[in-house]
């Protein structure tokens, strides 16, 4: 074999590699989500969203569950998006140089890749060991400590984009800075932002270790946050693990909503992206 | 009003009681463009300041995360010393305490990921960089992007309840009968096979690692230029060969960074792990198939029912080792990442 016949034969050997490797990769979105989609239908019922966990063996539905993912998450947003997104504009408007910026940029980027259990450790031992044990408040603390870190890498990614000719623009015509940034910057990169955001609420719907021993679980109704709280993630786990099949059927349910969810907002968040001038 | 009003303080007595008094009567309809000026300027700093305290507050998020891991795990650290790295007791009821298992179990569970994912991820970055027809990558791209949004709880169920069974049915009997015949690697692959287990565990944390690896690879890889990859091709390259000899030696630091990315998430992934990793304390085989546990798996079922005390103390230890590991992990992988910016000559 010759020399170009070789290294042809080594192309088309690599190209037919790295294609098999991307079928890798969509097999199992593929397999995963079929099994998803196959055996949470299965569980599927209107008793899924008007009856609460049941005990093992017994009837019920996931309402309690469902009830307090959806406050914890949308607390845990309420505390973290604005808390993200002023430190997101510290970082591109004020800090380009110094060390604070600089800092607070790595020591972000690591928070953000950090394990979630970490953040469930650290709220368990400054509020659930200290102040009143094992709460809703503490699972949603642990959460919004999750979003922070991603909306703030969004918005300062977002604002940078923004061309500085708008910022001199508005400067110009006398604009106090706050007034650019909030006025100005902030609103052309909205769309990025709530891209962020968007992404954010995604990453922390099916976040179940922070939750282990911050939230805990429960098993009946209940809306009060200063007591553990029934949330979907603890309860599929638990669910998951039992060897009741009733209780696996509910698990598949819960997991099949909860993937309809995060992927159904990451749709969302690219729409919104695109459809706001993002790249 | 208007800017002559400035001029007039130089005025006397008068003239100041009148502008007091204007002023006054001007405060009530509009202020002094002074006024506006002094607001201004207070609202820019009261912004500035309160957008630095948010930036401040992620700084101390981590000391904090730091400072109470170190505190709460004391009674630990103090009763068993460096000694907790190596021993491989783990009794509640005896309060003896060693974390050798779990951070086997970590180590090797990530290894394994990283043992199939990166040349998958390199497979797929290929693909998406080289390959793939321009209509295709998009939506390629945003597959695997996918399946890094699905939570890892579906990962770890799906893992448990559907993969592991067939694993343990038909794979683990081929990898035995095959890999497992072979002298010294062998060893790994002998022993019970009953699907969950360290490798089963290993090959989840792959498939969740892939997409982080693989698009922070294709990332770097439509980082470099052109022009480089064009002359590679003017002089009769094939595509692997602009690959391998071109756009991977340029963009090897950003490689790496995307590697240690991919490696620090699977030594901190908790729900996918615990679900198939089998959960034991006992370890006394080298065996890939045989049960462990990991750090994660240990927090995610012993935490909550733990007593206080040192069991506590014992668990929140390993909670800091992996945040150490992990920690130098992530920072290896940002700062390889900054490098190859500050290469290509792009502001940081």
């Amino acid at each position: 074999m010759n020399l170009v016949a070789r290294r042809k034969l080594a192309n088309s050997l690599a190209l037919a590699l790295s294609l098999a490797a991307m079928s890798f990769g969509l097999f199992w979105l593929g397999w995963i989500l079929l099994d998803v989609m196959r055996l949470g239908f299965e569980g599927l019922s209107w008793g899924l969203f008007t009856k609460m966990t049941p005990p093992p063996g017994g009837e019920g539905g996931l309402l309690n569950a469902i009830v307090g993912s959806v406050m914890m998450v949308g607390l845990a947003m309420l505390i973290g998006t604005p808390i993200g997104i002023m430190a997101g504009i510290y970082l591109a408007e004020y800090g380009q140089r110094g060390w604070l910026a600089g800092t607070t940029r790595f020591i972000n980027d690591i928070l953000l890749s950090a394990p979630s259990i970490v953040i469930g450790l650290f709220v368990y031992a400054i509020l659930v060991a200290r102040v009143g044990g094992f709460s809703g408040w503490a699972g949603v603390v642990a959460l919004a400590l999750i979003v922070i870190p991603v909306v703030v890498r969004t918005t300062e990614n977002m604002l940078i984009l923004v061309p500085n000719t708008l910022r001199e623009a508005a400067f110009a015509l006398g604009a106090p800075r706050w007034k650019v940034i909030s006025g100005v910057t902030l609103r052309a990169a909205s769309a990025g932002v709530v891209t962020g955001v968007l992404l954010a609420v995604a990453r922390i719907t099916g976040e179940t270790a922070p939750l282990l021993f911050t939230a805990l679980s429960n098993q009946f109704w209940s809306l009060n946050m200063n007591e553990p709280i029934a949330n979907l993630p603890v309860t599929i786990f638990k669910f998951a693990m039992s060897p009741f099949n009733d209780w696996q059927k509910l698990a598949w349910a819960g997991v099949f909503l909860i993937t309809l969810g995060v992927l159904a907002i990451n749709v969302l968040a690219r729409v919104v992206f695109a459809k706001g001038g993002g790249r | 009003m208007g800017p002559s009003e400035g001029r007039r303080r130089q005025g006397g007595l008068v003239d100041a009681v009148n502008e007091a008094v204007h002023a006054e009567v001007r405060v009530a309809h509009e202020p002094h463009p002074d006024a506006y000026l002094r607001r201004y300027r207070l609202q820019d700093a009261a912004f500035f300041n309160a957008t630095r305290a948010f930036a401040v507050l992620t700084l101390v998020t981590l000391a904090g995360i730091i400072v109470s891991l170190v505190v709460a795990s004391w009674p630990s650290i103090q009763k068993f010393g460096l000694a907790f790295l190596w021993t491989s007791d783990w009794n509640a009821p005896a309060q003896k305490f060693g974390a050798l298992i779990p951070i086997y179990g970590t180590i090797v569970t990530s290894l394994i990921a990283l043992l199939i994912a990166v040349p998958v991820s390199f497979g797929i970055a290929l693909f998406l960089t080289e390959l793939s027809p321009a209509w295709l990558r998009r939506p390629l791209g945003t597959a695997i992007e996918l399946l890094a949004a699905i939570p890892s709880i579906v990962y770890g169920m799906w893992g448990l309840l559907v993969f592991a069974p067939i694993f343990g049915k038909y794979v683990q009997p081929a990898l035995s009968s095959t890999l497992g015949q072979l002298p010294l690697v062998g060893k790994l692959f002998g022993g019970a096979q009953i699907g969950i287990g360290l490798l089963c565990a290993g090959i989840i944390l792959a498939i969740m690692v892939i997409p982080f690896i693989a698009s922070v690879m294709r990332d770097v890889f439509e980082v470099t230029p052109p022009m480089l990859k064009e002359s590679a091709y003017a002089v009769g390259a094939t595509t692997w060969e602009v690959m391998w000899n071109v756009v991977l030696p340029y963009t090897k630091v950003g490689v790496v960074g995307g590697v240690m990315l991919g490696l620090g998430r699977a030594l901190g992934e908790t729900m996918a792990v615990t679900f198939v990793i089998g959960n034991t304390n006992l370890l006394n085989n080298i065996s890939l198939f045989s049960p462990g546990n990991s750090i994660t798996s240990a927090l995610a079922n012993e935490f909550a029912e733990a007593d206080q005390g040192l069991h506590t103390a014992a668990l929140m230890e390993l909670g800091l080792i992996l945040f150490l590991i992990t920690f130098i992990v992530l920072a290896l992988s940002k700062w390889l990442l900054v490098k190859l910016k500050i290469n290509e000559g792009a502001p940081v």
